[in-house]
């Protein structure tokens, strides 16, 4: 295999493809520069975009009024005080412009007597949630930015071409290193401006609802070119993630549109409903949060009134037949093909990572401290504090990948082509090494995964957190400088070492900023710290100097009103 | 004994030149062949190539390869206690292993081919 590296240039480089990247790219070239988006996986498939179901949260005001003001104002609530309240306020306000020119591109937002309809969702004030069809609203989402990036020439799209590094000159970020998978190739990427629109970290966690691609990259990628990361405590776990019996083919997120839908009833293994307890009476609604909700289920389970896979029971058993078909038709076949009868059973659900609130820390254009460095979606950290409501995250998506190809379009326009980068350090670790003894890189990751999904879950302790800080620093030993393959085409244990390299970091980061915060805090839990307090109100910052985390604590923001 | 799936897995860079490989990977009631061959990824062979994205939920539709002659998703396939022959698909272009380009030409990175 040569390791020869293709040099490619261009004016804006987009890394990752779902709608923070898409959106970001399509705007950069309505304003003219080239750009070259590109994806580790496929071009639009690869991460939570395609995957999410449901919910969009924006105030529209088409079918009943709604301000975005009241949006704000439940998202600050939602975050437990701490969000970023310029970018909150940057995502409430903006939504509907984007949504719209989402119907524009042709998406098909649902509609009910002509108007565009919202569902309701637990934490937001009144039907705010607008959906293309109850579990197809990511896919089409996703297709639709696909194909609107067909009109513009100026964009270059790229499958199958991982980052492993960005590229720094002066200072300033300069374009990155990738790997291509379709032939072992290293790739130098030459750029005015990158985006990092690489999505969550979701990967980190055995239970997880998000793709193999979601493994923190932008975190590590942004951390290592010296832009510091916030709030990396705060990943939020979704409670009702389908645990038992086993199903195939079906998204372990799937009963969140059943339970918009029908309510369902969260039973315990007594059969009785149990949120109340955590103060939350659901009366046959969907009405609780999801930092709650996890807690609620985990609470039972630790007092032994789980399920026999340690979750709770979902059940939609009071919901007449026909009610169910009416709501979900060729589901409830799918479901059928699998077992499952839910006029008859209830299901197992539990706790499962979904989605993370933290992420870099970016202003209102989406620049990082790094010149040269942009930032969009849910690689972003503030917007969303300590907890996130439901259909927030599309919508970060679709705003912030809008302004951070606006941000990216006005810096490509007035710089020049950078200076070369020095990128031996990385090429140099392409290249790999031959190892003797070398470890399973896939069962490495199925141990780091095992360790944070018992030590740093949502019920965390200090005990639990310092033994998955020295296990995190196994693992990284393990791992060694370098690769330890040829670097093959779709070369799976490059790419597994290459994402342990990513991961560890990114868990080293979540780790110990959880250490750190000895207070209870949305979806940050500690058992020996249960409580809210004041001198919490504040933002951990994180920062990497010579390989070692440094962490440091800002004040957040006092609440102010949104006009 | 508890059952098992054997499954047959075609490996190679090459169509004309390539192999099969056997492994007996453990079978439950409910599981995949995507399940399978990463099951064999983790306990055997880490170098095996696969392609896919969302593991379960059947979204991103990269995971397309043969299964005893038929295209079928690996992750929507069920894993059978039965000999189970994969092979990547055979009217596209081979990476490597199970693994074949399947993105439209415009979405490609553009390389020499050496
Ligand atoms: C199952 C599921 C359901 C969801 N449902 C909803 C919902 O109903 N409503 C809602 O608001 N939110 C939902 N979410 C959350 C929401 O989907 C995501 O937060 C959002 O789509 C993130 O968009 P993004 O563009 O930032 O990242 P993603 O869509 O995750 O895209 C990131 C892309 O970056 C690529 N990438 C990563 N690393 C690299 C690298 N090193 N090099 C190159 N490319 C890279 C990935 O392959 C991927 O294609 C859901 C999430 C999941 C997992
Ligand atoms: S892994 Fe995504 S469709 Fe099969």
């Amino acid at each position: 295999m040569s390791t020869e590296p293709m040099r490619v240039e261009t004016d804006v480089l987009v890394i990752g493809s779902g709608a923070a990247g898409m959106y970001a790219a399509i705007e950069v070239a309505r304003a003219g520069p080239r750009v070259l988006l590109v994806d580790r996986s496929l071009i639009g498939r690869g991460g939570a975009t395609v995957m999410a179901q449901m919910t969009v949260a924006v105030a529209l005001g088409d079918e009943a009024p709604d301000h975005w003001s009241h949006h704000y104002q439940d998202t600050l609530t939602a975050g437990r005080g701490l969000c970023n309240e310029a970018l909150a306020r940057l995502l409430t306000e903006h939504g509907p412009d984007c949504i719209r020119e989402m119907e524009d591109w042709g998406v098909g937002w649902a509609r009910k007597d002509g108007k565009i309809t919202s569902a309701f969702a637990p934490g937001h004030d009144r039907p705010r949630c607008v959906y293309v069809d109850f579990l197809n609203t990511g896919p089409a989402v996703s297709k639709t930015l696909r194909s609107a990036l067909y009109r513009f020439k100026e964009v270059c799209r790229a499958g199958d071409l991982c980052v492993v590094d960005l590229l720094k000159s002066d200072g300033e970020v300069t374009g990155a290193v990738a790997w291509h998978m379709g032939s072992g190739a290293p790739v130098v990427i030459s750029a005015k401006a990158t985006i990092v629109a690489t999505g969550g970290l979701t990967r980190l966690y055995r239970r997880n609802s998000a793709s193999a691609n979601m493994g923190g990259d932008g975190y590590a990628l942004s951390l290592r070119a010296g832009a510091p990361l916030i709030d990396m405590e705060f990943v939020q776990f979704f409670p009702i993630g389908h645990l038992a019996p086993r199903l195939i083919g079906m998204d372990p997120i799937m009963w969140d549109p059943f339970r918009y839908k029908l309510g369902g009833k969260l039973l315990n293994n007594r059969g009785e409903e149990f949120t109340q307890a955590y103060g939350v009476p659901e009366d046959g609604k969907y009405v609780i949060t999801r930092d709650v909700g996890t807690y609620a289920i985990l609470k039972e389970v630790e007092a032994g009134r789980g399920s026999p896979h340690g979750g709770a029971f979902l059940s939609f058993q009071h919901v007449p037949e026909a009610k169910l078909r009416e709501a979900f038709g060729p589901v409830i076949d799918r479901l059928a093909a699998n077992g499952i009868d839910l006029t008859k059973m209830p299901i197992e659900v539990a706790p499962i990572a979904h989605y993370h609130m933290g992420g870099v820390q970016a202003d209102v254009r989406m620049e990082t401290e790094v010149p040269g460095l942009i930032v969009a979606g849910e690689a972003v950290g503030g917007a969303n504090g300590a907890n996130r409501l439901s259909g927030n995250a599309i919508t970060e998506a679709l705003v912030f990948g809008r302004q951070a190809g606006r941000t990216a379009a006005e810096r490509a326009k007035i710089m020049q082509a950078p200076s070369p980068a020095d990128a031996r350090a990385t090429l140099d670790l392409l290249r790999g090494e031959v190892r003797r003894d070398a470890p399973n890189t896939a069962e490495m990751i199925q141990s780091l995964q095992a360790i944070m999904a018992d030590d740093v879950g949502p019920l965390r302790n200090e005990a639990g957190l310092k033994r998955a800080l020295t296990r995190i620093g196994e693992l990284d030993a393990m791992l060694g400088e370098r690769p330890f393959d040829k670097g093959e085409p779709f070369d799976l244990t490059r790419l597994d070492w290459l994402d342990l390299r990513t991961m560890l970091c990114v868990a080293r980061a979540v780790t110990q900023a959880a250490l750190n915060r000895t207070e209870s805090r949305g979806a940050h839990q500690r058992e020996d710290f249960p409580g809210m307090l004041p001198e919490w109100h504040v933002n951990q910052t994180i920062r990497l100097n010579d390989g070692r985390i440094d962490i440091s604590q800002t004040k957040a923001a006092v609440e102010m009103a949104a006009q | 004994m508890s059952e098992t799936a054997t499954l047959k897995v075609w490996r190679g860079r090459d169509k004309v030149d390539g192999r099969y490989e056997t492994h007996e990977v453990p079978f439950e009631p409910g599981q995949s062949v995507l399940d399978g061959l990463r099951w064999i990824r983790v306990h055997k062979d880490p170098t095996l190539a696969i392609r896919y994205s969302c593991i379960n939920a059947n979204a991103c539709k990269e995971c397309m390869m043969e299964l005893d002659g038929k295209t079928v998703y690996a992750c929507t396939a069920r894993l059978e206690p039965r000999a189970m022959t994969i092979e990547p698909l055979s009217n596209k272009k081979l990476v490597r292993d199970l693994v074949t380009e399947i993105a439209p030409p415009a979405e490609r990175f553009a390389i020499k081919d050496k």
